[in-house]
């Protein structure tokens, strides 16, 4: 098997006379986490709805497996996002439900499996992000960080084969940030799937990176190891990095 | 030429509008009629919008039905035709005022509802999450609720169309003391069937109308909490007015 998950080729998107992304050129690996960081407002969170078709591109390709989804009617397009699972930033829980009934809603849907082994699938998800018992409460009675732990574990209910991730730790105090971070590295070492995941927030996104790409005017300014991305000599990089050096912090030095 | 712009920009908006609302009424038709069947949404705003707006009906009508009978019988008596006031309230109530004040209260109450959820669920992402998951949008939240506003609309004009007569009958026959036999037989001799199914004919439509404007107004619903109040606000009064001007046509119509 090919072993690039993604491939996007030249594209570009504008609303109105804005131009958000001005030729984007990026393979995303398989099995492996591909952060995206950039500037709040910089076109991350249109290119990653672009992966699974939220939005039309004005010109370009994104291959997904040898298909174009660019060129997808809506039928075929959710044959491809069955192999996606994704995580929203603010979780994106039907407050209409309880937590049960949001993690089993893709199971009930999609398959035909009786409610005993969904509730058996159900309850191995939400022991995985570490939210057992807590089936019966609604998303209004959570926290931010157990609404993420929901979100993913709806999100990993289906094995899909890639997930997606907005802003995981965006609205989060930093301790629950590094949990969430830990548990969705741990997930992928344990899963292998291909998690795409984009934020801004740089020291957090270096912990669990295997690649990371810096989105900025529209397009992929560097691209690498995290490694690689740090010893980069390249103007955009080193002014994106600077700004996460706090001084006296032990965390400043990247 | 700033001029004709100026001139078609709101023309051009109402037309665009229009085409957009239609299209999702297509859309929501189409799987509408493609399985599965999502009964079980379908049930939900069903008593959503049709037993939770029971006793709002009851009242409107109740008290429309006695203020009929008050003013009829107040131009009636002027040349002692007293007699009639059973059959105008049963006409205005069956052809007229029992369809445009129940869709008008359930446009007010569950249509504003309706908006606000579906708006509240495009600016949370939840609308982007059912996409996501491969599931119509559509489908799960804007079917059901036009399915229920067409079913539920004539049950609650027919409650409103009661309770309004129940209340002539009081006002008139209890409290104004018009010969209660009259009063009857000419609501019997001129209250015709067919006055009764044109007006539920007409909630019909207008449950169809107040449930995808709302819907529409909700589902593309921009701009967090501003952007959802903008929308329940537009909801009542694009569906409200549409309401009132179908009226019109459609009795023109039937006249």
């Amino acid at each position: 098997m090919e072993n690039k998950a993604i491939r996007i080729v030249d594209l570009h998107k504008s609303f109105g006379a804005q131009k958000v992304l001005d030729g984007i050129n990026l393979e995303i690996e398989r099995g492996k986490i591909t952060v995206i960081i950039g500037k709040s407002g910089g076109g991350k969170s249109v290119l990653l709805k672009h992966l699974i078709g939220l939005i039309k591109p004005d010109s370009g390709e994104i291959w997904i497996n040898d298909v174009d989804i660019t060129r997808l009617k809506e039928k075929e397009l959710n044959e491809v996002r069955m192999r996606f699972g994704m995580l929203f930033q603010e979780a994106a829980l039907f407050d209409s439900m309880d937590v049960f009934d949001n993690v089993a809603f893709p199971l009930r849907e999609h398959t035909r499996k009786s409610e005993q082994e969904i509730e058996r699938i159900v309850e191995e998800k939400l022991n995985q992000v570490g939210l057992l018992h807590f089936e019966e409460k609604r998303p209004a009675e959570l926290s931010g960080g157990m609404k993420k732990r929901v979100g993913l574990a709806r999100a990993l209910i289906l094995d899909p084969e890639m997930i997606l991730f907005d802003e995981p730790t965006s609205a989060l105090d930093p301790i629950i940030s590094l949990t969430i971070l830990d548990l969705i590295k741990e997930t992928q070492t344990y899963l292998k799937k291909t998690y795409v995941v984009i934020s801004h927030d740089i020291l957090g996104m270096f912990r669990i990176a295997d690649k990371v790409a810096l989105l900025s005017n529209g397009t992929i300014a560097e691209y690498g190891t995290p490694h690689e991305v740090r010893q980069s000599r390249k103007e955009v990089t080193m002014e994106f990095l600077n700004a996460t050096k706090i001084p006296g912090f032990s965390g400043g030095e990247p | 030429m700033t001029m004709i712009g100026g001139l078609l920009s709101p023309v051009e908006r109402f037309v665009r509008e229009f085409g957009r609302i239609t299209l999702m009424f297509t859309e929501s038709v189409y799987w509408g009629v493609r399985r599965p069947f999502k009964l079980d949404y379908i049930f939900k705003q069903m008593e959503f919008i049709g037993v939770n707006s029971t006793i709002v009906v009851i009242i409107t009508g109740m008290f429309t039905g006695m203020v009929l009978a008050l003013q009829s019988y107040y131009g009636f008596r002027k040349f002692g035709a007293e007699g009639l006031v059973g059959a105008t309230v049963a006409l205005s109530m069956t052809r007229e005022l029992g369809p445009v004040l129940t869709s008008l209260m359930v446009t007010g109450r569950a249509g504003s509802a309706m908006a606000a959820q579906l708006g509240t669920m495009r600016v949370t992402e939840q609308i982007d999450a059912l996409t996501v998951m491969a599931l119509s949008p559509i489908k799960y939240l804007v079917t059901p609720r036009i399915i229920a506003g067409f079913l539920m609309l004539p049950v609650l004009t027919v409650v409103s169309d009661f309770i309004g007569v129940v209340g002539g009958y009081v006002v008139g026959v209890k409290l104004l003391g018009i010969n209660e036999g009259a009063f009857i037989d000419k609501m019997i001799k001129y209250v015709e069937l067919n006055d009764i199914y044109n007006g539920l004919v007409k909630s019909a439509v207008f449950g169809i109308i107040l449930s995808t404007v709302a819907c529409y107004k909700g589902f593309y619903a921009r701009g967090g909490a501003e952007g959802v109040g903008k929308a329940t606000t537009e909801a009542v009064v694009v569906s409200s007015v549409t309401i009132l001007m179908s009226d019109y046509i459609l009795t023109s119509l039937m006249f």
